[in-house]
């Protein structure tokens, strides 16, 4: 296995690196660029008759023509295994606390650490026998890593039926010690220890079936749960100008989200925003578990200063540690913000390997990188009968914060949800800032369909009112025209947007958006008796302070109903004298 | 000591390429000829074939000049011997002081490990209301000005870095006119802040690679000071014409251009400068402030678009006020809530009724009715403009919270706002007993 290839580099243009090799070469393989005592991962992307194009992970200042480069023999792979949980990685699953430890302020290039810590041992419990037949992905055993049972799996590099020869005692072993070992249909022996490892690129595909995504994702958030929402298994994007609240909604999705673990992926954005999290995440606590939030996230790290090739490679190092936790059957959320900065990535590549332009000079295969990085979400069946999935939320920065361009029209077509931010809720402090009258999802909400439909109709027609007042003004508009105008903007305001900064407000539970919306679905069908337009303005801004109040109470306590009776009150009120 | 190459076999644009060996990327190289020296830099290499943009600018540059490579890249020279000095684009001394040649630091030097930087939490006050009491600058934050060629973008910055309580200030000019760079001298000169400044100076006149290293340097620099504990200020005006220097460099080497233009890598290009922004656990901080004007006016336009993207806010500087609508410092949150309790409650009222005021200038323009209330929004936002927006005004931030306070008690009712009663009873101006600052009063004789 060990045939040492080796190569010269030939051409350097800032990350694209050329060497002339003797011997094959392997597309995609990694390679190392040997300067004095640095070794600067990289991986080939073209060949041209003996010469391997490289695009490499590092910055190449320095880089000499005729500096040694070895191949490696293995495609750009990451380490699998437990005590991935509360890590931080950069997009090469580099563990950047240790790397700190090691270099101190700045990012040396050419150190790579193992992402696993070899020597922690781990309790493991073996579940299968000597002599079970299993296939890749089976479980074999487990060890707890942190709330959940970490399975220990076959191998997913391996084929067919395979036969347990031997399982390791329950007691500790580190990541270096076989805890078993399988016979393959060819008669090869195959040792399994606590981790393994995966190409990036590729999905696992170690599963019985991909099914439909069928259940709701409860993100806590109602515009998105009760109008857009987004099931457990499925995909959706947030397009966004800069400034409308992507990386914030991303943020208190990754708080919220009912899911078991949560991926994020800063890719190519601000260095701040990522301390924010990793400095904020060890204190707050899960609202399912009470146990710190870090301990249900990974975060994978490439921030817009760190080198692009990186970026490119991180958003696929984030899906396959999803992927993996998928297949011990459990629902992973993977947040990548954003994914304009790995289209754009792919663009500066593609410009150096100078591929034909397509659009806005990105490369013609966007559309199809794109399309199969969203296609390994998905449900799935394990072998073992337990379910699995992998749900994804990307962000994209469209250039001008114009939805035209190529990466936002290439992600609609292959997500299942389109939550679309706008410029003018933003700047009106609507939070979520997404703009209701332009989103869509093909996904079933858990709230009654009718009320969902009759939510968005308000929403259009309240619309509509409006931009027809700006014309005539507010004279020239009929009363009941203007009551519907109230009514959306009432739904809007004491429905859709949310206090992000309110501890009750800033997430509503299953039950409390089922039972809000039906109450206000009731608000909205009923007529009321309003002698003219001031009368009504004043009728609704009462309804709007008084629900607002209740927003902040929590949901069901003696607050909660005491406003609820006053709200009762109000609306009877007007309703009885039309009875009259 | 080097070997000297002299087969110089292609001049374009600022470009040339001279067949070499061992040769690094990004190195350094000096060419010597007939008409004087000049540094390049190593931008590509292509085998034999070595790539090297000419500071200087290839003007008169002949086949037969002698290209001496250094073997290391673009170095600086750090430290306290550079406060109070003028320097050009390739960090030679544009004063009558001497070379510097002490601490050398590599310009470009790779990104901070995000695990070492803290949450910003330091407010920087500059005595503007408009950016203390609504958009508060954060130290390390990285923040640019947009605006449109014409506006006194150049006057602000200045007044920021004179007011600022920071060790050391740090201008980096690109394309800058003559009489700007003037400017920012007497200015800081006449302030006394000169002896904590340096400059890093390219005017619009000097050649184009110049200006690509002016930023690089002056982060450099001020990497270097914030390593020792200091906390610098580092100005940049005005990254659109740097923006427009790799766009000429990008055409000249023959890159596909994305859009207008420019480069597929501008995004990472502003990226790597703008993230040198940081607040260094256990160390100082480097803030950014930088100019960037927006051809036509036009905010999608990339440079300031990829910008947007990359700083934690901006500033929309507009009729020569800092306009309240689009300005946003995405870090306030972290610091406003620490000055006085009723800041934020200040900041969404005066902004919220600030928006209403808008509106009802637009219906009045329109021609619609003014109502009672519509009246009293005029007012206020007359008040508004004149009181708080004009960057004439120069107060203290618990000044400027007092005076916001002020205006909102001599146009509404106390329900009229909005705010909650326990802000209310705490600061409703009758509630101060009676005003101990004639600031305060200025409100008063005008109804």
């Amino acid at each position: 296995m060990k045939n040492e290839r080796t190569g010269r580099v030939i051409n350097v243009n800032a990350n694209m690196v050329t060497a002339q090799v003797d011997g094959f070469i392997i597309q995609n393989e990694v390679a190392y660029i040997i300067h004095k005592e640095e070794r600067l991962k990289a991986e080939v992307i073209r060949v041209r008759a003996n010469r391997a194009e490289m695009q490499v992970y590092e910055s190449t200042q320095g880089l000499k023509a005729g500096d040694l480069v070895e191949f490696s023999n293995e495609l750009l792979s990451v380490e699998l295994g437990p005590g991935l949980l509360g890590q931080i990685f950069d997009g090469l699953e580099n563990p950047l606390p240790a790397l700190a430890e090691k270099c101190g302020f700045f990012l040396k290039r050419g150190v790579y650490l193992e992402a696993l810590a070899d020597e922690t041992q781990w309790d493991f419990t073996p579940l299968a026998k000597p002599n079970d037949k299993v296939l890749a992905g089976s479980w074999l055993g487990f060890v707890p890593e942190k709330i959940f049972k970490h399975y220990i799996m076959a191998p997913f590099s391996l084929y067919g039926s395979l036969e347990v020869l031997s399982i390791a005692p329950a007691g500790r072993y580190n990541l270096k010690q076989p805890i078993a070992k399988l016979k393959d249909s060819a008669g090869r022996t195959h040792d399994v220890f606590l981790q393994q490892v995966w190409p990036v690129k590729i999905p696992i595909r170690a599963y019985a079936e991909k099914l439909r995504p069928q259940e709701p994702m409860v993100t806590k958030i109602r515009l998105i749960d009760s109008l857009f929402p987004v099931s457990l298994g499925g995909t959706y994007c947030i397009p966004g100008p800069f400034g409308a609240g992507k990386t914030v909604l991303q943020q208190l999705t990754s708080r919220y989200a009912e899911v078991d673990i949560v991926i994020i992926a800063a890719c190519g954005e601000r260095a701040g925003e990522v301390v924010e999290t990793l400095k904020t995440f060890p204190e707050l606590s899960d609202p399912r578990t009470h146990k710190p939030l870090m301990d249900r996230t990974v975060i994978i790290c490439n921030t817009s200063s760190m080198p692009v090739a990186a970026r490119e490679s991180s958003v696929y190092t984030a899906v396959t540690i999803a992927e993996y936790y998928r297949q011990m059957g459990l629902n992973v959320l993977l947040l990548a913000d954003s994914t304009s900065r790995w289209a754009q990535a792919m663009r500066e590549m593609s410009g150096r390997l100078e591929e034909i332009p397509g659009e806005e000079a990105f490369p013609a295969y966007l559309e199809s990188r794109i399309a199969s990085f969203y296609e390994r979400a998905g449900v799935v069946k394990l072998y073992g009968g337990a379910f699995g999935s992998v749900t994804i939320g990307g962000t994209v920065s469209p250039a001008g914060g114009n939805f035209e361009e190529p990466v936002t029209q290439a992600t609609l077509k292959v997500v299942g949800a389109f939550h679309g931010l706008s410029r003018e809720r933003s700047d009106a402090r609507k939070y979520p800032a997404i703009d209701p009258l332009i989103s869509w999802s093909k996904y079933k909400s858990f709230v009654n369909p009718e009320n969902q439909e009759k939510g968005v109709a308000i929403l259009r027609r309240s619309h509509e009112i409006a931009q027809m007042m700006k014309v005539v003004g507010e004279e020239g508009t009929s009363l009941n025209d203007y009551i519907q105008y109230l009514k959306g903007e009432l739904f809007d305001f004491v429905y859709l947007q949310q206090n992000a900064f309110d501890p009750v407000d800033e997430a509503t539970p299953k039950d409390r958006q089922v039972y809000l919306l039906q109450f206000i679905c009731g608000i909205l069908d009923s007529e009321y008796q309003l002698e003219d337009k001031a009368a009504a303005l004043k009728f609704f801004q009462a309804l709007r302070q008084l629900m607002r109040t209740w927003s902040s109470a929590a949901y069901l306590s003696p607050e909660f109903k005491k406003i609820e009776e006053q709200i009762a009150v109000l609306l009877e009120d007007k309703k009885a004298k039309k009875g009259k | 000591m080097q070997k000297a190459y002299t087969n110089i076999i292609q001049i374009a644009g600022d470009v040339i390429i001279v067949e070499a060996q061992g040769v690094g990327y990004l190195d350094i190289a000096q060419i010597t000829g007939a008409r004087g020296t000049s540094l390049a830099q190593v931008i590509r290499i292509d085998s034999k074939r070595v790539s090297l943009q000419v500071f200087a600018g290839s003007r008169g540059i002949s086949t037969g000049d002698k290209v001496r490579f250094f073997g290391y890249p673009m170095r600086i020279s750090t430290g306290d011997n550079l406060l109070g000095r003028i320097f050009n684009g390739s960090g030679l001394p544009l004063d009558k002081g001497p070379l510097l040649s002490e601490n050398l630091t590599a310009i470009g030097a790779p990104s901070v490990n995000p695990v070492k930087r803290i949450i910003p939490n330091k407010m920087i006050r500059t005595g503007i209301p408009m950016i203390d009491v609504f958009n508060s600058l954060v130290e390390s934050q990285k923040l640019p000005i947009f605006s449109i060629a014409g506006e006194p973008y150049n006057e602000l910055l200045a007044r920021i870095a004179v007011q600022a309580e920071v060790d050391i200030i740090i201008l980096g000019g690109m394309g800058l006119k003559h009489d700007d760079y003037l400017f920012f001298r007497e200015t800081l000169n006449a302030h006394g802040a000169l002896s904590r400044c340096i400059f890093f100076i390219h005017t619009a006149s000097d050649p184009t690679v110049e200006c690509l290293l002016v930023p690089d340097i002056s982060l450099a620099v001020a990497e270097d000071f914030a390593l020792k504990g200091k906390r610098v200020l580092c100005l940049l005006t005005d990254m659109t014409n740097f923006a427009d220097s790799l766009k000429e460099i990008a055409i000249t080497m023959e890159q596909v251009p994305s859009n207008r233009g420019y480069p597929g890598d501008l995004y990472s290009q502003l990226a790597a400068r703008y993230e040198k922004a940081v607040d260094f656990e256990g160390a100082g901080s480097v803030t950014i402030l930088s100019a960037t004007t927006m051809p036509g006016d036009d905010v999608t336009h990339p440079v300031p678009d990829n910008t947007g993207y990359i700083t934690e806010g901006q500033f929309y500087l507009k009729n020569g006020v800092i306009e309240p609508f689009g300005s946003l410092s995405r870090l306030k949150q972290q610091v406003n809530g620490k000055t006085r309790p009723d800041h934020r409650t200040i900041m969404d009222t005066m902004i919220q009724l600030f928006a209403n005021y808008r509106e009802t200038v637009e219906k009045q323009s329109m021609g619609f009715q003014m109502s009672q209330w519509d009246k009293k929004l005029l007012k206020y936002g007359v008040l508004f403009e004149k009181d708080l927006m004009s960057l004439k005004v120069n107060i203290p931030l618990t000044e400027a919270l007092d005076l916001c306070w002020q205006i909102l008690a001599d146009c509404f009712t106390p329900e009229e706002t909005g705010i909650k009663l326990s802000v209310i009873q705490n600061f409703w101006p009758r509630c101060i007993s009676a005003s101990k600052d004639p600031e305060m009063q200025r409100g008063g004789p005008k109804q």
